[in-house]
């Protein structure tokens, strides 16, 4: 569906992507993991064109991405940002039916489709009324996640979604991802720094260190198989150990 | 619709008369309209800045005749030395002005001091001046800086002072008050005998004859053959003593100039034939004028605001998403907003060709510019980049974006910057007054030229009741245009 060709960013002269080639899995979750200032969010945002390669081209179902095609292409896709992106002048239904409304869909279609979504994402439909600042961090994300699939996108992007959470709250919320995912099936790519994460949702897991990729694969292949000594620090850090293989 | 009336004066065809910012302009040009409506629709736009705003009037049809002073016309206007009607008639010619009807009194110009300071300092002429030079002059602005003034006076006699401006209506107070020595005065004022002052003779006549005469344009006997023949009965009828009688009527004993017109008239004295006390603050407050003051002052407000809005916030738009546009934009109408009113106002005048409604609105748009570009485009850039970049991913297009999420979440900066720019608005509109466009000004002017507190508060309560009103208007608009989820 989205394919990055040798796509490259550098921002004021520093270089935050050097050439990566990157085609996400159909129906799979990626996990693009990494410390700060790798270039993981960087990548993302090029997948929904937020950003311009410098080189390289960006692709949706073969497509070049162009400002002709990109709103088109933007439908198909779900993007959520950490701290969920909600227009603050808007309540939960407003946010989660803007796109729908502005482009005519059916009322009632409308109307269902949320319903659906709030049942989806255990999001209570009469507190849909609320706005953004009257929702705790979870309840926010939830919305945001109701939000990016109301059209039903072929891709899911999260931008470390869950990391501005209290630890339960986040717990909480990868549990029910994850049962959303495989319930979907749709191809979902997922930023994370969080090793444990990484593994809890990747089918695959890649990892960036500075620009680059530098491995790609399970958690087993990445703690059994470093490919260098970056990896093995990186994996060390995050007090991985066996018992996590065996999900 | 009140732009249309406006306008319409225009369009309906009305002799219009104008007068100078004092006194005895004020009560001829009233004695003119009262004059004239007996035969015809007639108007009376009175109180103008200055001479100069009142020749650029009359030169471009906003207003057919005024009352001035030969000497005046010749060193001012015409930059000559010979003030007889022949001499002046046929410098106006080309510009399609004459002047007639010289009304039977002079005028003239005199520097005048405290009568016990003369003679403590033996102040005879104003060649006398020249050998204290540390005597405080303050003058009239106009006549600070007309050539027939302030410099000429100098020149011919050699004196070392600085005069300071100020209003003519404040200087005999002041001269009272010992704030200043020395003033410039109208050989007809009232306040002469008042307050005691001694008129020192212009033993070199340095000063011009001033008789008192109108200047009007050569197509007003043809269009209002009825009016301009009354007008001309008015020739010979006022002598000096009348004058002052008049003056006195108005400063001192605080009738209204149609009152004392009208008396002049009738010839008969004004109705209450005694002094009566000065009209009280109340009174002039809630005066006959109040409702068309009013109007008039929010027209310009209201009028002004809508087109700045209209203006500003696209561009406030424009500099938001184009980056390199930002600034040229936001220097340009910052600029507009360093230049004095008056002078703008002024400036607007020949550009536009008329006096009155138009260069005002022009002039308070230009003024309320600046804080609703200013404020659009920094609510528009203050928008965190997340929720910006949230729209984008969503597959909004740009315009669907401004109006659905920028554009509200800016409402509050938007708002704010309108709110400001209508309140300075209301205290900017007063100077209106000084151009003929009308609003609360008008009382502010009269009651300077006249030193009338009261006046002068009753034009200036209101203009401050206004903004106090507009603001909590705003308040209320605040609630209804913000989106409740941003309060």
């Amino acid at each position: 569906m989205i394919a990055l060709d040798s796509v490259s960013k550098s921002f004021g002269g520093r270089r935050v992507l050097g050439a990566t080639s990157l085609a996400p899995a159909l129906g799979r979750t990626s996990v693009l993991l990494g410390p700060s200032g790798c270039g993981k969010s960087t990548l993302l945002r090029l997948m929904i064109g937020l950003l311009a390669p410098d080189s390289g081209s960006v692709s949706f179902d073969g497509v070049p991405l162009s400002p002709a095609n990109i709103d088109e292409a933007r439908h198909r896709i779900g993007y959520v940002i950490q701290d969920g992106g909600l227009f603050p002048h808007l309540n939960a239904r407003r946010n989660v039916t803007l796109l729908a409304s502005y482009l005519g869909r059916d009322r009632s279609w409308v109307d269902q489709r949320v319903v659906e979504l709030g049942s989806l994402a255990h999001f209570p439909v009469d507190a849909l009324d609320r706005f953004p600042a009257q929702l705790s961090g979870g309840e926010r994300q939830r919305v945001a996640l109701m939000r990016a699939l109301m059209l039903d996108p072929e891709v899911l992007l999260l931008d470390e979604p869950l990391a501005a959470l209290d630890a339960i709250t986040r717990h909480e919320l990868q549990t029910e991802l994850r049962q959303i995912f495989a319930r979907l099936r749709k191809t979902v790519v997922l930023v994370t720094h969080d090793l444990h994460e990484a593994a809890w949702f990747g089918d695959e897991i890649i990892v960036m260190r500075e620009g680059r990729i530098v491995q790609r694969g399970r958690l087993d292949d990445l703690l059994q198989r470093p490919a260098d000594p970056f990896v093995a620090e990186f994996v060390r850090a995050q007090r991985a150990d066996a018992r996590l293989v065996a999900t | 619709m009140l732009l249309l009336v406006a306008s319409g004066v225009a369009a309906q065809d009305k002799l219009v008369i104008g007068s100078k910012r004092f006194t005895e302009s004020y009560i001829l040009g009233e004695i003119l309209v009262q004059t004239a409506r007996t035969v015809a629709p007639a108007e009376h736009k009175q109180g103008m800045g200055n001479t100069g705003i009142l020749f650029t009037a009359l030169k471009n049809g906003s207003i057919d005749l005024y009352p001035d002073y030969t000497g005046t016309v010749a060193r001012e206007l015409l930059k000559t030395d010979a003030s007889d009607l022949g001499s002046l008639n046929r410098g106006l010619a080309p510009l399609g002005l004459g002047v007639a009807v010289p009304l039977g009194f002079e005028d003239t110009y005199a520097l005048a001091v405290l009568d016990t300071e003369a003679n403590r300092l033996g102040l005879r002429t104003i060649r006398d001046l020249a050998s204290h030079p540390e005597l405080r002059i303050g003058v009239s602005h106009e006549f600070l800086n007309r050539s027939d003034g302030w410099p000429g006076l100098k020149r011919a006699y050699g004196l070392p002072q600085t005069p300071r401006g100020l209003d003519h209506g404040l200087a005999y107070e002041a001269l009272a008050a010992r704030q200043i020595d020395v003033t410039d005065i109208y050989s007809t004022d009232a306040k002469i005998e008042k307050y005691g002052l001694r008129v020192l003779s212009d033993d070199r006549h340095f000063f011009p004859e001033y008789s008192a005469v109108l200047v009007y344009r050569l197509d007003v006997p043809r269009r209002f053959p009825a009016a301009w023949s009354a007008i001309q009965n008015l020739a010979g009828r006022i002598d000096a003593q009348a004058m002052v009688r008049m003056n006195a009527q108005a400063e001192l004993e605080g009738k209204s100039f149609a009152a004392i017109a009208a008396a002049f008239l009738a010839r008969t004295p004004p109705q209450e034939g005694q002094p009566t006390k000065r009209a009280t603050f109340a009174s002039l407050l809630f005066g006959p004028d109040f409702w068309r003051l009013t109007g008039q002052h929010l027209l310009l407000v209201f009028a002004s605001l809508a087109a700045a809005a209209a203006v500003g916030i696209p561009l406030g738009i424009w500099a938001a998403r184009t980056r390199a546009v930002a600034q040229p934009v936001l220097a340009a109408v910052g600029l507009i907003q360093t230049l004095p009113s008056l002078a703008l106002l002024a400036f607007l005048i020949p550009v536009l060709g008329t006096i009155g409604v138009w260069p005002a609105l022009v002039a308070l748009f230009a003024y309320a510019l600046l804080p609703i570009v200013r404020n659009t485009e920094s609510g528009l850039s203050d928008i965190a980049p997340a929720l910006r970049e949230s729209a984008q991913a969503l597959g909004l297009p740009a315009m669907a974006r401004l109006r659905l999420v920028e554009l509200p979440l800016a409402a509050r900066s938007i708002l704010a910057g309108i709110k400001t720019s209508a309140v300075i608005n209301v205290g900017t509109a007063t100077i209106a007054a000084f151009i003929g466009a009308g609003g609360y000004g008008e009382r502010i002017v009269t009651g300077l030229a006249l030193n009338d507190n009261a006046m002068l508060l009753a034009g200036a309560v209101p203009a401050a009741a206004l903004a106090l009103l507009i603001h909590a208007l705003f308040e209320g608009l605040d609630r209804a245009v913000i989106p409740r989820g941003l309060r």
